[in-house]
């Protein structure tokens, strides 16, 4: 069985500096990978590689087997490659139930319907509802109005409302209060078991916790991949980053 | 779940002001009788400002070249009018149409540049048809306006001086446009605009196809400028120049930021505080009554940086 998501050599630059040098992932369904790595290691720009954010110089992605390189972020999104982003990139005079089932609506191929009132796409609603009920959002406020933890719910519930079979997400908990984070993790926990995620986060404790493999980015590079307990032994991850907090 | 629902229900239902004031626009009638060629000019402009809004209020496209469809419009049912028949509701389709097909080709262009580039491409199309028809005076009467025409009745009802048949047409059609343009904007693809125009780099992220939504959206409001257009000739039984110019295109900008973009009725409002405001300042001084417009406009953009319905919605939620 193909790998829900792989790479093949994935490289590049901006001008002479190498953000992504020879990536090769292979992400079996239903894994929960955590990335991480220092400030700069190209977390981010790997993410925004993978979703078609940016075009690589070199090197291929694969959803499902299927080479997805030449396609467009939504064209990939359709394909099951979800994700979220490290600052806050929702729709701010929209309430969540809006948003979501504005997701629910470009999925189900119905957005571009300008003839039908939005009350009469009831499952599409019902199915809104239903995600931000299982994240605990209060659906019909402004999601400008809502708190930043909830802000950062609404984030993860457009991602699900695509019905991923991979979901990337960078820091999800970034700027969450600590006792926030572990319920907003809990809700990630908690997601279906066939969907794999890869989730950028710089809580060692975290990551520890919901990761089953991570993967260690250096410089553009991945420097290793394994279980957490190996990557917690490793020499070279204990020098170039984990070295600080758990030595 | 019913929450979730009705919560969709309450932002589409039919509010009493609305049909209040949808009644009120038949008072000129009765109220106004000797303004009512004013009056049709009014709902014509207003019709062209909710085009814009359609794109600008709510897809995020700022314009300055949207008289390019207005003009095409007008041309077309001028040109139809003139060579072929006048009866004007076939020559409101034709022109939509036409219009229609120029904003779908042009949207291919538009919709690839954001911010200051586009505001710079759109001015540089609508003044690109401008000269185009200033050009071609064999078919358009370039400089002289496309004359020698008459467009006589709608319907059984005659255009006259008093402007009953012009006013009561253009309204007509305004509401039916109206009509068209609320059902799309509380519609999914209504929803997908406002998306757009919250967060661009968001919608390719839940698999929106973002630019598909708005060549369909500028094709939709260069349908309804160009309807605004053919009403404007079949009302005045003329064609000028200036139905392409850059004036009109930052005319109904100013008109849609003094009443409020993104809500639907700014644009209408916006169209009656102008064409008064116009009507009466160039009465009082023909000179420089662009004056006051422009204080109006200064105005209401420091104090009322959401127009005045923007204002007025402020207003009446304050208290609660």
């Amino acid at each position: 069985m193909a790998p829900a998501l792989s790479t093949r050599s994935l490289n590049k630059s901006f001008g002479s500096l190498t953000v992504a040098q020879d990536i090769a992932l292979e992400l079996p369904q239903g894994v929960r990978y955590a990335l991480i790595g220092p400030n700069g290691a190209g977390k981010t720009t790997l993410m925004n590689l993978l979703t078609g954010m940016l075009r690589p110089d070199a090197g291929q992605v694969f959803l499902s087997g299927e080479d997805v390189t030449a396609l467009k972020p939504d064209a990939r999104v359709k394909r099951g490659l979800a994700r979220t982003f490290q600052i806050n990139t929702l729709f701010p005079q929209l309430s969540a139930i809006e948003s979501v089932a504005l997701a629910v609506l470009e999925r189900e191929g119905q957005a571009h319907n300008w003839w039908r009132g939005l009350p009469r796409f009831g499952a599409a609603i019902d199915e809104a509802h239903a995600i931000l009920g299982s994240l605990k959002v209060p659906p019909t406020r402004l999601t400008r109005e809502l708190p930043y933890g909830q802000q950062r719910l609404v984030e993860i519930a457009l991602a699900l409302a695509t019905q991923p079979k991979v979901l990337l997400l960078d820091e999800p908990a970034a700027g969450v209060p600590k006792d926030e984070s572990t319920s907003l993790f809990d809700a990630i926990a908690n997601l279906s078991r066939s969907l794999t995620i890869l989730f950028i986060e710089h809580d060692m404790d975290v990551v520890f916790r919901f990761a089953a493999r991570i993967i260690v980015m250096v410089g553009g590079r991945i420097l290793v991949e394994g279980a957490p307990a190996d990557i917690a032994r490793d020499e070279r991850v204990r020098e170039v980053y984990l070295g600080k907090a758990h030595a | 779940m019913e929450n979730a629902s009705s919560h969709f229900r309450e932002k589409t239902r039919w509010r009493p002001l609305e049909i209040v004031f949808w009644l009120c626009t038949l008072l000129p009638f009765v109220v106004t009788p000797n303004y009512l060629s004013l009056a049709s000019q009014i709902a014509i402009t207003a019709l062209f400002a909710l085009s814009l809004d359609l794109i600008l209020g709510y897809a995020g496209i700022v314009s300055l070249g949207h008289a390019a469809f207005f003009g095409v419009g007008a041309y077309a049912a001028g040109l139809l009018a003139k060579h072929y028949w006048s009866e004007p509701l076939t020559g409101l389709v034709v022109a939509a149409l036409i219009a229609g097909l120029v904003g779908y080709a042009t949207s291919h262009i538009v919709v690839r540049f954001r911010h200051l580039a586009l505001i710079m491409l759109t001015m540089g199309l609508g003044l690109l048809l401008h000269e185009a028809a200033n050009s071609a005076s064999a078919l358009t009467g370039g400089a002289d306006g496309l004359q020698g025409f008459r467009v006589p009745s709608v319907l059984g009802f005659k255009f006259d001086m008093f402007g009953r048949a012009a006013y009561g047409y253009s309204l007509i059609v305004l509401f039916l446009c109206f009509l068209v343009a609320r059902r799309i904007i509380h519609s999914p693809f209504g929803l997908a605009l406002r998306g757009i125009r919250e967060n661009a780099t968001r919608m390719p992220a839940i698999g929106a196809p973002s630019r598909a939504h708005l060549r369909k959206a500028y094709t939709i409001a260069a349908v309804m400028a160009g309807i605004a257009g053919a009403l404007l000739t079949h009302t005045t039984s003329t064609v000028s120049l200036e139905v392409l110019s850059f004036g009109r295109s930052a005319d109904v900008l100013v008109i849609l930021i003094l009443g409020g973009a993104g809500r639907l009725y700014g644009g209408i409002i916006g169209a009656i505080i102008y064409m008064v405001a116009r009507d009466q300042f160039s009465g009082a001084n023909p000179q420089y009554w662009y004056f006051w417009i422009g204080l109006l406009l200064v105005v209401v953009v420091m104090f009322l940086p959401n127009g005045i319905l923007g204002g007025a919605r402020a207003l009446y939620k304050k208290p609660q």
